[in-house]
Formats: C-alpha cells, sequence, structure tokens
C-alpha cells in the first residue's frame, strides 16, 4: 500500500517537474530575441575587477512614504482605519480612554494644531491603539514613527505600514538626519505624529531608555507633545507572544507639553517622560495619590525595579494585577427612573 | 467683536419671535408699534488660555496671599464648590469646576497637604447623582476621592457635621459645614452664571443648614429684593453679606475663586436657538422646523433626554481670587459686561418664553412649581434699576405646565402642589402656616439625606422666590398651558398669545406695550 502511494508521488513530482521545465522552455523562447539583442536591451556586464557601489535599496529609512499620503491612499487609509483597525482595537484590547478632555483647548482652536504623542511601548498593538484612542480632530492626519529595521525590511511590509498606518520609517541604528527631516517636515505640513520615545518595544515589560527624538521635534516645530499611557498591551500581545491573547486596557493621555524658554532637549525629554510615568501612577492607584506622588519624587520608575531576574519578572505580574486588565469587571450602575 | 444687546421696535417686516415654550419652542407675532423685543448681547470672547488664566488667578489673587503661600503640610483643606444648578446647561467637558480644582490639588500636592475633601455646595438643593459629580470634577478627581469617601455632598440635616458660628446683629443665625468651618483653609469655586451667584452666597448658603437658610429665604426678604441681580436693592445680597462678616470672623479663611461665563449656550444643531430670528439662514430655519415638530411628537420624556442632553458650548470669559467681596466685586462688573442690555422705560405687559431648564431640575421634570419660579422669580427678576413690566401690568408665559413631578427629586413638591396651594397662594400665609412642616419632616429629611430629593422646604423657597414678581404684577397668564394646573398656581390659562393679550387687555387696556425678554441666552435688563 505504501509503496503504490510513493509510486503515485513519484509520478506527481516527475509531472510538475516537466511542467516548470515547459514554463521555463516558454520564457526562454519569449525571452530569446532581448538577449540576443544585448547591452542596453539587457543589464550590462561588470567588467573584471571592478566593483560596482551597492545601490541604495529603497527600503528600511530609505523607503519613500509620501505615496501613502495620496489622496486615494488617505481614503483607503480612513476606511481601514475606522474599520478593521477600530474593530481589532476593541475585540482584542477593550480600551479604557482617559484624560482626552485635557486636549480640549487644542480642540478649541479654529485649526487643531499638529501634535506629537509620546506613548510608552509594550506590544505591536499600541499603534492600533492609538489611532483608535487618539481624538478626531488628529486621528486622520496622522503619522507614526516605526522602525525602519522592523516594519521597513521588506517590501510587503514596507507598502502595508505605510498604507494602514501611514507609518513613516525611523532608522533606529543610527543618527541620520533623513528620519528626523522627514518628520519634521510632516508636522510642519499639519500631520501629527506617533512616536515611541522608548524606540521599541519593551522586552519584559518594563519601560527602557528614552531617546529624545519627540522632544527634538517639539522644539524645532512648536508642536505640543502630549504624554501618552497604555496600560495592560503587553499581556494581550507583548514581544514574544506567538498569538494574541484578549484583554482589557487603558489609554491615559496627559496635559500637552511645551518646551519652556532655554529649555535643553534633554531636559525637556526628561520631563515628557516623568509626565508619562506620573500618567503611568494615575493609571494603577488615582490622580490625586500620583500627584502626591510627583509632588514627593515617589513616582514608580517606568523601567520598573531596580533588582533583577525573577523578581523583576515578578513584579511585572504585580503591576499588570493593578493595572486595568486585572480590575474586576463591573456590571451596570444603579439607574434611577428615567422620567 | 460681539455684538452688544439691544432692544428691537417691532414693526410689520419683524419676523415672528421665537417664543420657548417647555420642551420645545414656537414662532409667535407680537403686535407691531408697540411691542419690543429685548435681545442679550452675543457672546463674548472666551479665555484661550484658560488653564494659564487659573493658575494665574491662583498666583495673583485679590486681597489676599497667593494660594500656594497659604498651603503648608498638616493643614486641614477643604475645597468646596458648586453643585449641578450652575452652570445651565451643563456645560461642555472638562467643565470648569474641574479644571480649578485640578490645579489647586496639584498646588496642595506640591505643597505636601494630606488633608484635602471635597464638598459639593448643595444648601438644600439634591445630592448630585455620580454620572453629574463626574461631570462636574472629571474622572480622575472623581475616582481619587470619591472611593475614599473624600468627596462628599453637603447635607444640611446632620447635626453632627454642623457648625455654629454666630449671630448677625439682625439676629440671623449662621451654621455651616463643619468641615468647612473647621479647615485651615476653605477653598470655594465658584461658577458665576447670573449676578447674584457667588460672593459670600456660595459659602453662607451653599454650605449651611434650614437654621441659617431661614433667615433669608423667606417672603419678607424675596419681596424686598430689588431684584436678586443688584446687590444694592437685594435684601437677600444684604442678609448673606451680614453672615459673611460673622463668618470673616469666626469662621474659617476662605479663598474663594470665582468666573464668568460667556452666553454662548447652545451647541450645533441648538446654535438658531440663540441667533436673531432675521438671521436665521435656510439651515436654520430648517433645524428649527426639524427639532420643533419632532419635540413636539415625540414623548415628554424622549424631549426631555434630547433637551437635557446638551451640553452648552460657554466658556470662561473670567477668573478671580481670593478675599470674597474683592473678588465678588470684579465678577459682578463681569457678569454685567456680558449680560447688561439697556432698556428705556418699562412696559404694560412682559412676555416670556419659559425654556426646559431651571436650576432646579436639572436631568429633572420642569414642574409646575418650578415653572412658575423660573418664571416670576428668575426672569421677572432679570433687570437692575425697576422692572421691565410697570407696577399692576401682566406678565404672560409660555410653557404647557403639565400636573408632572419627578417623584425621584421633586417629592415634597407633590404635597406642596395638592395640599398647600389648594389651601392658599399666598407666600406670606403659607410660610407662616405651613412652612416648619414641611421643613421638618422626617421622610422629606431622610429623602434629602439619602436619596436624590430637594428638602422638603424646598418649594416654599421656590414660591417665596416669585412672591416680589406676584406681588408687582397685576395678572399672570400662562399660554398653552394645562388649564387645571395654572389655576391651581393661581395663574390666567390662555390657549394663545393672542387670547392672552386679549385676556390681559381687562387689566391693562386695549393697547398696551409689551415688551418680550428673549432668554435664554442670559441677560439682564438695565431699565431706565
Amino acid at each position: 500500500m505504501s509503496s503504490e502511494r510513493t509510486a503515485a508521488q513519484r509520478r506527481a513530482l516527475q509531472q510538475a517537474q516537466r511542467a516548470a521545465g515547459a514554463a521555463e522552455e516558454l520564457v526562454t523562447r519569449a525571452t530569446a530575441p532581448i538577449r540576443r539583442r544585448g547591452f542596453p536591451y539587457r543589464a550590462p556586464t561588470v567588467p573584471h575587477g571592478v566593483t560596482v557601489p551597492e545601490e541604495a535599496s529603497g527600503l528600511g529609512a530609505h523607503y519613500d512614504t509620501a505615496w501613502a499620503r495620496d489622496p486615494l491612499p488617505t481614503v483607503l487609509r480612513a476606511a481601514i482605519v475606522e474599520g478593521p483597525i477600530r474593530l481589532a482595537a476593541r475585540v482584542l484590547a477593550d480600551p479604557e480612554i482617559v484624560g482626552t478632555d485635557r486636549l480640549a483647548d487644542l480642540q478649541r482652536l479654529d485649526e487643531t494644531p499638529p501634535v506629537i504623542f509620546t506613548p510608552n511601548h509594550h506590544s505591536h498593538l499600541d499603534t492600533g491603539l492609538m489611532i483608535r484612542s487618539i481624538p478626531r480632530q488628529w486621528r486622520h492626519k496622522l503619522v507614526v514613527a516605526a522602525a525602519a529595521d522592523y516594519f521597513f525590511d521588506a517590501r510587503w511590509k514596507a507598502t502595508l505600514s505605510a498604507l494602514a498606518l501611514n507609518a513613516v520609517p525611523i532608522d533606529r541604528s543610527s543618527t541620520g538626519r533623513r528620519s528626523a527631516d522627514l518628520t519634521r517636515e510632516l508636522i510642519d505640513d499639519g500631520y501629527s505624529l506617533v512616536i515611541y520615545p522608548e524606540g521599541g518595544r519593551s522586552p519584559d515589560g518594563w519601560g527602557q531608555d528614552w531617546k529624545g527624538g519627540a522632544a527634538y521635534l517639539s522644539g524645532r516645530t512648536g508642536a505640543p507633545v502630549v504624554p501618552v499611557f497604555i496600560d495592560g498591551t503587553g499581556a494581550i500581545y507583548g514581544k514574544g507572544m506567538k498569538r494574541p491573547k484578549r484583554g482589557r486596557t487603558q489609554v491615559v493621555f496627559g496635559t500637552p507639553l511645551t518646551p519652556a524658554e532655554g529649555e535643553s532637549t534633554r531636559r525637556f525629554g526628561t520631563r515628557i517622560h516623568d509626565a508619562v510615568a506620573t500618567l503611568g501612577d494615575e493609571a494603577l492607584t488615582d490622580y490625586w495619590t500620583a500627584r502626591q506622588n510627583a509632588a514627593a519624587g515617589d513616582t514608580p520608575a517606568l523601567s520598573g525595579p531596580a533588582y533583577t531576574g525573577w523578581r523583576r519578572d515578578w513584579a511585572v505580574a504585580d503591576r499588570r494585577r493593578r493595572g486595568r486588565a486585572g480590575r474586576r469587571r463591573v456590571s451596570g450602575t444603579r439607574r434611577w427612573p428615567d422620567l | 467683536m460681539p455684538r452688544p444687546g439691544f432692544v428691537l421696535d417691532v414693526d410689520k417686516s419683524t419676523p415672528p419671535t421665537l417664543f420657548w415654550h417647555g420642551e420645545g419652542y414656537r414662532l409667535e407675532k407680537l403686535p407691531a408699534d408697540r411691542s419690543r423685543i429685548v435681545y442679550a448681547p452675543e457672546p463674548h470672547d472666551a479665555i484661550d488660555d484658560i488653564d494659564g488664566a487659573i493658575r494665574h488667578a491662583l498666583l495673583n489673587p485679590i486681597d489676599a496671599d497667593p494660594l500656594p503661600a497659604q498651603l503648608f503640610p498638616g493643614m486641614k483643606l477643604t475645597i468646596a464648590f458648586d453643585d449641578v444648578s450652575l452652570p445651565l446647561p451643563k456645560m461642555r467637558r472638562p467643565d470648569l469646576r474641574q479644571r480649578i480644582i485640578e490645579q489647586v490639588l496639584t498646588m496642595a500636592a506640591d505643597a505636601g497637604v494630606d488633608d484635602v475633601e471635597l464638598i459639593a455646595a448643595l444648601a438644600l438643593h439634591r445630592r448630585m447623582h455620580d454620572f453629574e459629580l463626574r461631570h462636574a470634577l472629571g474622572d480622575r478627581i472623581y475616582d481619587a476621592f470619591e472611593p475614599r469617601g473624600l468627596l462628599t455632598q453637603h447635607d444640611a440635616e446632620d447635626p453632627d457635621n454642623l457648625a455654629f458660628l454666630g449671630t448677625t446683629p439682625e439676629g440671623e443665625e449662621i451654621e455651616i459645614n463643619k468641615r468647612a468651618a473647621e479647615s485651615d483653609l476653605l477653598v470655594y469655586v465658584n461658577i458665576n452664571l447670573v449676578a447674584m451667584d457667588g460672593g459670600w452666597k456660595s459659602t453662607a448658603t451653599g454650605l449651611a443648614s434650614y437654621r441659617s437658610l431661614r433667615h433669608h429665604h423667606n417672603p419678607q426678604t424675596m419681596e424686598a429684593s430689588h431684584s436678586f441681580m443688584d446687590q444694592h436693592r437685594s435684601e437677600l445680597h444684604k442678609s448673606n453679606w451680614r453672615m459673611g462678616k460673622v463668618m470673616r470672623e469666626h469662621g474659617p479663611k476662605i479663598f474663594q475663586i470665582e468666573t464668568t461665563l460667556n452666553t454662548d449656550t447652545f451647541p450645533d444643531p441648538f446654535e438658531f436657538l440663540s441667533k436673531r430670528e432675521w438671521e436665521w439662514k435656510a439651515k436654520d430655519r430648517g433645524l428649527f422646523l426639524a427639532s420643533s415638530k419632532s419635540l413636539d411628537r415625540v414623548p415628554d420624556r424622549m424631549a426631555r433626554k434630547i433637551l437635557h442632553g446638551i451640553e452648552a458650548p460657554h466658556q470662561l470669559t473670567s477668573i478671580q481670587a481670593g478675599e470674597v467681596e474683592a473678588v465678588h466685586k470684579v465678577t459682578t462688573e463681569n457678569v454685567y459686561e456680558q449680560q447688561l442690555v439697556e432698556v428705556q422705560g418699562q412696559t404694560d405687559i412682559l412676555t416670556m418664553g419659559i425654556p426646559y431648564i431651571c436650576p432646579y431640575n436639572v436631568h429633572s421634570i420642569m414642574n409646575p412649581i418650578l415653572v412658575m419660579c423660573t418664571g416670576l422669580g428668575y426672569f421677572f427678576n432679570l433687570y437692575r434699576g425697576m422692572p421691565l413690566v410697570r407696577e399692576g401690568g401682566v406678565v404672560i408665559m409660555t410653557h404647557p405646565t403639565p400636573n408632572q413631578f419627578h417623584p425621584v427629586h421633586h417629592p415634597s413638591y407633590i404635597d406642596f402642589f395638592e395640599e398647600v396651594l389648594a389651601d392658599t397662594t399666598d407666600p406670606h400665609e403659607m410660610s407662616k402656616k405651613w412652612e416648619r412642616q414641611y421643613a421638618e419632616d422626617d421622610w422629606y429629611r431622610h429623602l434629602y439625606k439619602t436619596s436624590y430629593a430637594y428638602h422638603g422646604v424646598h418649594p416654599f423657597y421656590m414660591w417665596y422666590w416669585g412672591s416680589h414678581g406676584m406681588q408687582h404684577a397685576g395678572r399672570v397668564i400662562i399660554v398653552g398651558g394645562d388649564p387645571t394646573t395654572v389655576r391651581k398656581l393661581g395663574f390666567v390659562p390662555a390657549s394663545t398669545l393672542n387670547d392672552a393679550l386679549e385676556i390681559a387687555s381687562d387689566t391693562v387696556g386695549r393697547h398696551p406695550t409689551i415688551t418680550h425678554v428673549k432668554t435664554p441666552p442670559l441677560l439682564i435688563a438695565d431699565v431706565k
């Protein structure tokens, strides 16, 4: 029985090989006239001893995303954002969005100014969640700073990221001006920016060192920085997880910040970091406790406890329990007669 | 540049005027050549940097030290704030109270103040629902203070939590919230919608007990206030100020924060309600037709839900903080600046459309007592100098005035309507005969303390509120009102405005002058 099956498989394989050979022959015949004509109809041959300089790949930080901001992709993106992205964020992460009232003054202006959102970063879900949570005034003119080496390393990923998220590549490995210039120009054109100052997802559930890109861009463009704390996405689809696990999240928006007169980028960056840390404290405790902790310099660090090893992982679990994901669901509140 | 208010003399080319009619509105044609309409000034420009203005006011108070200098570790800090009766309609989030209290709390945290409590200054109003507290204070403050029991609502019937501060030379007793009285600093956060709000009234009324309030919430005081909006001629104001003097000597140190709003009252798609009729565009006319016809056809509860869902876009025009009287002086000037409209002379007939809302029926029903209070207590008193209508003239209101009451919010109103008004409509008589019985009723007291009911004595206060208007007007007519209910109030029902004018002719003759106050938006007629 098994030998019969092996013979059948062998026959199928032979047929496939024959078909592939026929196809190759067909292509060879069809292109023969061009090959016969040679250069310039064909690629030039390289002389011996000559090294051809490597051509820019057009991927990574060099990927040009301008097409994604043309009218048609913009309309398509609006449909993607309002449809699948919002739905996925809701189904997977059930976000509770708080603190948008802190943006009321900016929303009230005749022309809503572009802003820079600076959330902490624990998961790929963060971007979808941010797009879902950002108020309407900014949502449809938003670009997302995405790692060039991760989201733009292959053509299909780059196209998808640019189309669905309006992502722009940020080079994490070097400090080239290209990424900074591009984002600055976009902000000047009225686009708001989501940028993760940590540069990448948290490997262990705690925050990483903050980079100064957001503070620098704010200083250069005058766009206010809106600190944002996202709680709970690490448990849903954190780094290293193979598939997402449904859960509950909270997105806390903070008061917009602008660099003070004479404030250096480094100091402003620290202020943004501290604001996000205070929002993180607010998400776990309450507004008043967070304010008191901030005033006393006791705000828990985003980077977690100083110790290492299993105790650090243990502390992550404890922190998640105290966040929205760990809170008990409360049934509907008592209602009075509706008269 | 916002246009000031003005008085329009009605002629044949004047389009019909919008009259509020409870949970609806209609257009009425006023007789040409003898009618005039008082229009409110357009909303003044709001302050752009609201947080900056709040901070500036707290750091640069009037006749007081900056707030941070008054805060120290170990102190007892109480923050009291105006309740759901202000502003009207409720303002869009974030509410000003939230914005101000967040900054006060930030300064308190920076100063290391741990003992902080927040109190809703209800006086004898109903307690605020959780969603109303959340709206006024924001989720952050609510979630931080309410679960710990640090966000409370003033209870004027809890003897253990009241403190007696003293008596004025006129014998007025002052008893206020104990926590507020025993604080090292009482910060009061006020929203000033009309000129009578704020000042000592915030604390001497908002945090007081019945024992204290009865000294100025009575027919004598109300009848002697000409009007509530004119401090110099308001007995209510004077009484509160006398109490304030005692509080200054024997009460807590007070840091008063007062704010004024512009009159940007209705958001899209109800913006046409604030516009002058001849400036209505096709869109406004379409919206008027669609909304008025829909509101007429939907059930009352749905109409209420729609209208009480309106969140006004009004915004901050000024904020001042510091010593109570000095602050209130500036506040009053700012209110006048926004709301005053100069009007020449009085009129024979004053007309007014009574809207769906007044300070005492937020998220509730405008019952017949409140219709009377809104018309004769509030709108009639929107004057400075002298009343818009001459003594013995006629007041015509438009409102359906159904015999409907909210059983949770206004339980004592129901009995007041059935029992007290069946006996008398005279404020003095009911004050002597019935007030104490209602004020000291254990069931009303229980509902006030534990449910969401106005105090048992509250319907009396509403009736007294209109006593100056009742005393002044020769006749009061309600157009479109339920005849039985209107008659029980002691007024005359009429089916249409023309019928009402016909009925009024018995009192003011065949060719009376008519003045219509088009409010909301709020205005104060400065009658010369």
